[in-house]
Order: structure tokens, then C-alpha cells, then sequence
């Protein structure tokens, strides 16, 4: 079973705990961007075989959204940080990176 | 490089006794496993259900043969070999109408046609009714399959009762109110979609090339060019994708992206016991379904997980869940050990309906986005891939399916009529 630490409660959380929320950093379009922008942020995916950033809500817990770094092939969890960041923490990204060097980076 | 045997007997009861007058020792290998060619018409990447029907419609309906699916494990390795083999086509929207009985109408003569035993079992299905909500829906499906051409009916709680004894129809919780019933709903034999399509299109000299990962897809002027494999560089005029859970990795090769997810959806079976129902039951609000093998194990279909997963596992509460709601509908079950356990990898798209379709690279096709329901219409969707590759624009069944549809805002909203993972 998939356990993730909760950044906002510090609780490691079950997977039965928590509701999985898709893939994070997504930068939002609305009203005003372009048919392109909209499809993009709307459903395009990354949905890579590998390192993956992903939104999750301490659902039966404390209630809070977090973000989490996480390895699709495998299932193993990188870390977890708060939800109110534009990007992965550089210590986060560092650490993947020495784990796995062929990793291209955050994009 | 000597040429390898292609299959050439037919089976046939006359062929069996033949053969069991020589000791069963001249039966030869349903397909051949040549090396790859330098070139080809067409590559069809993935040796699924829908690549080698694809394959074997460009054969049989357009007459191109120098075709390879190339295969990174074995065929019929990843979902087709994994699913629970319901067949229907009692969908909500049109264009879905359309594929999903182009396919299940083309099961019904597919062993005929493939000359090898699909097992094609037109049992019936029933999709329970447990809340109004659910019952108004499935009237709507009812009436849109009447004029679409799909035979389905609403049925009363006693006739479901009769259909299926071991039913309870009191339930704890959501008492049957009724049933969506489609009476040449039912099941086939997924490996032998598999093997029966490989075989034929081997019969017509395509090459299937199995233990064989593509790794990159070259181009020149945006057009394909080719595919870098694991068994080497392989050129082809036209490629087609139909990886399932893999696309998105494909479609990165290809230098485009895809409103696609992977996520794990698994299956159970139970031990085999002795015929207690003859039909398969689907049961969307507490979620579960079940029908009973030829071996008479019970197949058990179980929840997607919410999260991206490449593993070919699921979580193991969704077990307990999928079980919980079954044994509710079906007390009986309770007792019953289970045997094996497994995962596919599931491609989803944003409204539930697959792609057939071009793609931002010249005569680079894509099939995929079955996600959790894509055994049914495996016949009609390789008809249909079949025929977009072969004259490069889409026939009336593919045409509604393209990728731009979700930027246009035309979805083909299937997933609220199909609420459980099938
Ligand atoms: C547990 C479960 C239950 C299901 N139940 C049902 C059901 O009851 N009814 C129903 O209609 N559908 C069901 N489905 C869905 C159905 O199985 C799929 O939609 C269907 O089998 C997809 O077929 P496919 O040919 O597209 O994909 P697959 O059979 O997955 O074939 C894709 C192939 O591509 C290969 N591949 C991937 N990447 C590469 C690469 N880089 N190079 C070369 N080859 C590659 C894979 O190895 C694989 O063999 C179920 C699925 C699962 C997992
Ligand atoms: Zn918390």
C-alpha cells in the first residue's frame, strides 16, 4: 500500500486516507488564452513512465492538499512538500537526481 | 536468411483426426517469428488485440500485406491477455454505438472467419439498476440503443432473478430495480483473439516480431520515416501506435503529447466451481462484476486506481471493495478462496472514448484510450484503424474519434454511462 507523509499534518497517511488529485504544476488557462492553452491545460498530460509530481488531499486527515514525487514504474516516493509552490523544491529535484541520474529534470 | 514456415492447414474436425492418426506430430506453429526486414508498408507498434486486428483488416480489407507488428514482450502480453473479456455494445453516444457493435457483430463470426476457436459466447449481460438515478439512465441507454440499431431491453427485478439465481435482489443496501440487458452481450476468449489474429495474419505473410522494443520513431520533414528498436533500425512508410498504457510513451518519441493516463485496473478470479451462472452481471453502483469461466472459476473485475501507475498491479484495498460489493449481490460468493490476481495498465482519456486516429506527424497513426474496456471492440476498431491507415483519413467509424476532438470540445462522453471499469 502506497503511505505518503502529509507536509501539512505530518501524519503518514494510507493510501485509503488520501485522495489522489492527477498531475501537479499545472499552469491554469482560462478565459482569454488560446484554443491550444485550454486543450493543453484541460487534458494533455505528461504522464511519464518514471518521476512523476502529483497532487494529493489528505482527504479522511487533516483535510489539506500536498504535492508528492513519485515514481510511476515503481512506486517508490521521492518525498512530499506543500501544495503552495510553482515548482518542486530544488533539494527534492537534487535528491531524484541522484537516484536517478537519466531523469531529464522537471519541465 | 532462409524464409520461416508460414501456417498453411486449416483446423478443421477433419485436420484432428488426421492429426491424431500421426500422433499429433504434424501440427505446425500457428505463427512465424521472423527477423525483422529492412522496410515495410506499414509497422504496427504493440501485438495487442487492437494491433493485430489492425493488421490483419489492412491484409484482409485493403490488400497491404507487407506489414509488421512489432511486440516488446509477447503477444497478447499486456491488457488483451489481462481482461475480463466482457462483450457489449450498449453504449450511450452514437459514434461509440456504432464501433462497439461493429465489433461485437463481427465476434460473432469471428472463429469462422480467423479459422481458430475464439470461444465467442453471446451468454447476455445485464447491467444492474440500483438507485432511480441508475434507472433513468439506463432507460435513456435503452431508447438510444433502439435507435441506434443495438438490441437491448429493461428487464424486471423477477426476470433478473430468474436469469440469475444466485442474485440477491432484496441487497442490503441498493435492492435491483432492474436491469439494462443486452441478450448477445457476452464473453470470448482473450488469448484466442490474440493467437487467432496473429496466426491469420501470419497465414498472409505479415511478420510478427515479438521480444522487439521500439525505442525511438524518426522522421524527416514531419513525416515517419521509421522506428529504432531493440532488434534495430526498421524503416516504414506508415506507423501505427496501439500500445494502450503506453501511448503517452510513443507519443513522446513522436515529439506530440496525448490527453491520456495511465493507471493500474485489476481483475481476480475465484477457485473453479460447478455452473452457477450463465450469464455476466455488472453491478456499477457498488461496483463489482463478475461472470463464471468455462473452467468455472469466477472473474471478478475490479476499481482503477486514481493514481499514474506502469506496474501491472493495483492497490489491494480495491480487492476488498470490489469483493465487499459483490458478496452483497451475490451471498453465496462469500466462501469462495481466490485463486490469482492481476493488473493491467489502462489508458484513459478525459471523456472515457478511445482514439483512432491521425496524428501531429505525417502518416503516424494512433490507436488507444480504451482504457478500461477496449477487449469488445477489438474486431471493430482494427477494422476501422485499418482502414485510417490504409487510405490515411478516417471512415465513418473512426471519424468522430480523433485526437482534436478535446480541443474542439466534441467529447463522446461515455463515462457516465459506464460507471464501472469493464
Ligand atoms: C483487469 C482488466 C480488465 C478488463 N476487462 C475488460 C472487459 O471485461 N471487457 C473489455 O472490453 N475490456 C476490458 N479491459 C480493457 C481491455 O483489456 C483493453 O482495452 C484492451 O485489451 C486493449 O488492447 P490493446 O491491444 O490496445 O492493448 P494491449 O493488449 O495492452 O497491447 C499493447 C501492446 O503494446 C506493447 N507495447 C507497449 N509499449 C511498446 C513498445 N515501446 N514497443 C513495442 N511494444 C510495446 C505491449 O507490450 C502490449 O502487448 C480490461 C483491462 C484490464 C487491465
Ligand atoms: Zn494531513
Amino acid at each position: 500500500m502506497l503511505i505518503l507523509e502529509c507536509p501539512c499534518c505530518g501524519v503518514m497517511a494510507d493510501e485509503t486516507e488520501l485522495s489522489p488529485g492527477g498531475e501537479a504544476h499545472l499552469k491554469r488557462f482560462g478565459p482569454g488564452s488560446t484554443d491550444q492553452e485550454f486543450e493543453a491545460y484541460m487534458f494533455a498530460r505528461k504522464n511519464p513512465k518514471g518521476v512523476h509530481f502529483e497532487r494529493w488531499r489528505h482527504a479522511y486527515g487533516c483535510g489539506k492538499w500536498f504535492l508528492a514525487a513519485r515514481c510511476t514504474a515503481t512506486l517508490e516516493v521521492f518525498g512530499t512538500y506543500p501544495a503552495q509552490v510553482g515548482a518542486p523544491p530544488q533539494d527534492l529535484q537534487d535528491k531524484i537526481k541522484a537516484k536517478r541520474p537519466e531523469w531529464k529534470g522537471f519541465q | 536468411m532462409t524464409a520461416q514456415p508460414r501456417p498453411s492447414k486449416r483446423y478443421s474436425v477433419f485436420a484432428l483426426a488426421k492429426e491424431a492418426l500421426s500422433w499429433h506430430m504434424g501440427w505446425e506453429k500457428a505463427w512465424a517469428s521472423p527477423a525483422p526486414k529492412k522496410e515495410y508498408d506499414v509497422i504496427i507498434v504493440g501485438a495487442g488485440g487492437h494491433g493485430l486486428a489492425t493488421a490483419y483488416y489492412l491484409g484482409k480489407n485493403h490488400g497491404i500485406t507487407n506489414v509488421a507488428v512489432i511486440e516488446k514482450g509477447w503477444l497478447g502480453g499486456g491488457n488483451t491477455g489481462r481482461n475480463t473479456t466482457i462483450i457489449r455494445s450498449n453504449y450511450l453516444q452514437d459514434p461509440s454505438a456504432a464501433i462497439y457493435e461493429k465489433a461485437r457483430s463481427l465476434y460473432e463470426n469471428l472463429s469462422q472467419d480467423l479459422n481458430y476457436n475464439v470461444m465467442f459466447s453471446p451468454r447476455g449481460l445485464l447491467m444492474l439498476g440500483q438507485t432511480h438515478h441508475e434507472v433513468r439512465g439506463y432507460l435513456r441507454t435503452v431508447h438510444a440503443n433502439t435507435l441506434q440499431g443495438v438490441e437491448t431491453s429493461w428487464i424486471s427485478p423477477q426476470k433478473v432473478k430468474e436469469l440469475v439465481p444466485i442474485i440477491n435482489i432484496d441487497g442490503p443496501r441498493y435492492p435491483i430495480l432492474g436491469a439494462l440487458y443486452q441478450k448477445r452481450g457476452g464473453t470470448a476468449r482473450h488469448d484466442a483473439v490474440a493467437w487467432g489474429y496473429a496466426r491469420a495474419c501470419s497465414a498472409m505473410g505479415m511478420d510478427i516480431i515479438q521480444q522487439c522494443e521500439v525505442k525511438g520513431v524518426t522522421s524527416a520533414g514531419g513525416v515517419v520515416t521509421g522506428i529504432e528498436t531493440t532488434k534495430g533500425y526498421i524503416g516504414a512508410k506508415k506507423v501505427g501506435f496501439v500500445v494502450a498504457g503506453h501511448s503517452g510513451q510513443l507519443a513522446e518519441m513522436a515529439g506530440f503529447r496525448l490527453p491520456i493516463e495511465a493507471v493500474a485496473l485489476q481483475a481476480l478470479v475465484s477457485e473453479p466451481i460447478k455452473p452457477c451462472m450463465d450469464v455476466v452481471v455488472m453491478a456499477n453502483t457498488v461496483h463489482g462484476y463478475m461472470s463464471q469461466s468455462d473452467k468455472g472459476e469466477m472473474v471478478i473485475g475490479g476499481g482503477t486506481d486514481g493514481f499514474n501507475n506502469y506496474t501491472q498491479r493495483g492497490s489491494f484495498h480495491h480487492i476488498e471493495e470490489t469483493l465487499r460489493a459483490l458478496i452483497e449481490t451475490f451471498p453465496m460468493i462469500s466462501r469462495l478462496k481466490m485463486l490469482r490476481q492481476w493488473g493491467g495498465i489502462v489508458d484513459m482519456t478525459g471523456d472515457r472514448s478511445p482514439l483512432i486516429s491521425k496524428t501531429p506527424l505525417g502518416n503516424c497513426f494512433i490507436n488507444c484510450g480504451w482504457g478500461t474496456g477496449g477487449f469488445k471492440a477489438i474486431p471493430g476498431s482494427g477494422w476501422a484503424m485499418a482502414d485510417l491507415m490504409a487510405k490515411g483519413e478516417p471512415g465513418p467509424l473512426a471519424a468522430e474519434f480523433d485526437m482534436w476532438r478535446f480541443k474542439e470540445g466534441r467529447f463522446i462522453d461515455e463515462s457516465v454511462a459506464a460507471g464501472v471499469a469493464h
